[in-house]
């Protein structure tokens, strides 16, 4: 198995490269779909694998002994993270070319779409804290590239905001990782954690805190989140779409990372206080827009508040809710905007003011707009009840009834907001602004919206088989939880 | 624009030749030395600086087949199935594998697999600095596809 880990890499790097020789438009969307859909093949192969015997896969790059070689480690937490960011990848890749958007038929979009896809794997898949720093540069060059494909004068703005903000978080972090390397020696995963706890605590915690603000900075948490809702409405759609899916969930994951492996249970009050000021922030900041881009990305900040505050909480119990809570937010955001794309590419606009009535011009599109935002406020019997219970029980447990409590309200808020948006957007009568033509919405953009119905049936199926996947959260944490696991995994390997 | 004649001669005559000598001497130091695919690449690179500054089209401009684009993705692609390889004989990605080989006349000679990654990764440098110098100030929307039959 340990040969496959590497493929979800290598093959979106290859199909990346074959991309720039190749420059058919029609070539480059087969190698995009057959690069995705091998590696995502890969990715289910591994998954399996960690899932049946609950080892860890370890892949050494170059063969070379100990801490020498480039170390890829797929672990519960990994393996399930790559295999979801591939299904959306996939699916956001079929309606950007059901689109028929100028962005797309850019030469350069197939190569940096795949780009990005390596750099997301590679993030989750690194074992070591320089090479999560090279993933991270590899897909934030491909994100910088596709937010400001267009070149219009509203994605430059926003995208010089982005790519300033992400260099500042970039510098921050080969600062960090650069600042331990010269205090332990050591920049591997499997080494770090017993060189970490031999440090003096005011350099520990220095440390702590510098890779902490990296990857909040990068996962938009409260209060490093104001780069996300300027920049993210202005991407186009299907970029959005992954961005809003992935990127600040790879934050998510790092910071994950660094509170289970380099320093467990440190600080974890300061990450809950973050995490539940986050989901406040976040909602309340919702809640005051009028544009459905704008909400969405709020509430991807107020979103990341509660994988945050359960990472805060700790605990065996928390963190299996937190994967859980990644593993039905990504699939559950990206169609969101996927929707929100098809309304957009209709009507072209997303305020809340030029459209109106699409429930009656597109039934089947307001079920797909409803399951997702009804499980983003975590209606039953959907995947955000679930993952949102799970993490209430995880709280109480804890007995953090403060943030609980926080918790509770703020998906009450949430659900006013998806109110808001269904009221104004799909209730109502067909405004006679709006530009939707009488065909039908999604009749005309089959492939667009074949992609949205095959995410929002991925969510369905993450509500459906909630007690396997639970279940399987439940011993990624137990893993996470067990360093000394994950050290002998990554040594023994060959 | 005022072209210097002695200047354009001299580099054409002269850097180009010497330089890329230098830049393909470095990339094959680079197994065992300081140097390799990134350091030659950029001192290729620096060649066709001098060139463009000197009032001329980098050379490789001027053979369409290998426009920076492609160039870069050659490199890349060498650079990744040089990688992926070993996976194909059970080996890790990236495993380096060494041959030795007598020739007529030279003796024995050392074929490292590592040897065509660095020339993947020279390049991509290459390509890299060439896109700079013709892309760099153009507008972004100005290109795009070569005509493809009806892609739209």
């Amino acid at each position: 198995m340990s040969s496959l880990v590497a493929l979800p890499i290598l093959i979106p790097l290859v199909a990346a490269a074959l991309m720039l020789v190749v420059r058919n438009l029609f070539a480059q969307r087969a190698i995009s779909f057959v690069a995705l859909l091998s590696s995502l093949a890969t990715a289910t192969a591994v998954l399996v694998d960690v899932w049946n015997t609950g080892d860890i896969a370890v892949s050494r790059l170059g063969g070379w002994p100990g801490s020498f070689a480039i170390t890829l480690v797929s672990d519960g937490l990994s393996s399930v993270l790559v295999v979801v960011a591939l299904v959306v990848t996939t699916t956001v890749l079929l309606f950007a070319v059901g689109q028929q958007t100028p962005d797309e038929h850019s030469p350069y979009y197939h190569p940096v779409y795949m780009a990005l896809v390596a750099g997301i794997s590679q993030a989750f898949l690194a074992g070591d804290l320089f090479n999560l720093f090279v993933a991270f540069e590899v897909l934030l060059m491909a994100s910088y590239v596709l937010l400001t494909l267009e070149g219009n004068r509203a994605q430059i703005r926003s995208g010089t905001t982005y790519v300033v903000l992400n260099i500042i978080e970039s510098v921050v972090l080969v600062m960090a990782v650069g600042l331990i390397f010269a205090a332990t020696g050591t920049v591997s995963f499997a080494e770090l954690p017993e060189r970490i706890a031999a440090l003096p605590d005011g350099v520990r915690m220095g440390l702590h805190l510098l890779l902490l603000v990296a990857f909040g900075i990068k996962a938009a948490v409260f209060p490093l989140f104001s780069w996300l809702p300027d920049s993210y409405p202005t991407a186009p759609s299907s970029a959005s779409a992954v961005f809003a899916g992935l990127l600040t969930k790879v934050g998510v994951y790092c910071l994950i990372r660094v509170q289970t492996l380099l320093f467990p249970g440190e600080l974890s009050n300061v990450v809950m206080i973050v995490g539940v000021s986050t989901m406040a922030i976040g909602v309340l900041g919702a809640i005051s827009q009028h544009d459905m881009k704008r909400i969405l990305s709020f509430h991807i900040i107020s979103q990341i508040g509660y994988m945050v505050f359960g990472l805060g909480i700790g605990g065996a119990v928390a963190i299996a809710a937190t994967i859980f809570y990644l593993i039905h937010h990504i699939p559950v955001k990206t169609s969101l905007f996927l929707v929100e794309g098809i309304i957009e590419r209709n009507t072209g606009s997303s305020s809340l003011d030029d459209v109106s009535g699409l429930a009656r011009k597109s039934p089947l599109l307001a079920v797909l707009f409803l399951i997702p935002a009804m499980s983003l406020a975590g209606f039953p019997p959907l995947s955000g009840f679930l993952a949102k219970f799970a993490l209430v029980r995880g709280g109480l447990s804890a007995e953090q009834y403060i943030g609980v409590g926080v918790a509770i309200v703020v998906s009450l808020l949430t659900l006013v907001s998806m109110v808001k948006i269904w009221v104004g957007a799909f209730w109502g009568e067909v405004a006679p602004t709006s530009l939707i033509n009488s065909v039908g919405v999604l009749r005309q953009h089959r492939s667009m919206a074949t992609a949205t119905a095959i995410l929002v049936g991925f969510t369905l199926v993450i509500a459906v088989a909630a007690g396997p996947l639970y279940e399987f959260a439940s011993r990624a944490s137990d893993q996470l939880l067990n360093i000394e696991r994950y050290i002998s995994a990554v040594r023994s390997a060959s | 624009m005022i072209k210097s004649k002695i200047l354009e001669e001299l580099i054409d005559r002269w850097l180009t030749k010497v330089g890329t000598l230098v830049a393909i001497f470095i990339t094959f130091r680079g197994h065992n030395a300081p140097g390799g695919g990134f350091a030659g690449g950029l001192i290729l690179g620096a060649v066709f600086v001098l060139q463009y500054l000197a009032g001329q089209q980098p050379t490789i401009r001027r053979k369409p087949i290998l426009n920076p684009e492609r160039l870069l993705g050659l490199g890349l692609l060498l650079a990744l199935v040089t990688t992926a390889t070993p996976l194909f004989v059970g080996g890790a990605p990236l495993e380096s594998y060494i041959w030795s080989i007598t020739l007529p006349q030279i003796g024995k000679v050392k074929i490292v697999s590592s040897t065509f990654f660095d020339f993947g990764v020279f390049f991509v440098v290459v390509a890299v600095v060439l896109m700079v110098l013709t892309f760099l100030g153009t507008r972004g929307g100005a290109i795009s596809h070569e005509p493809t039959d009806g892609a739209g």
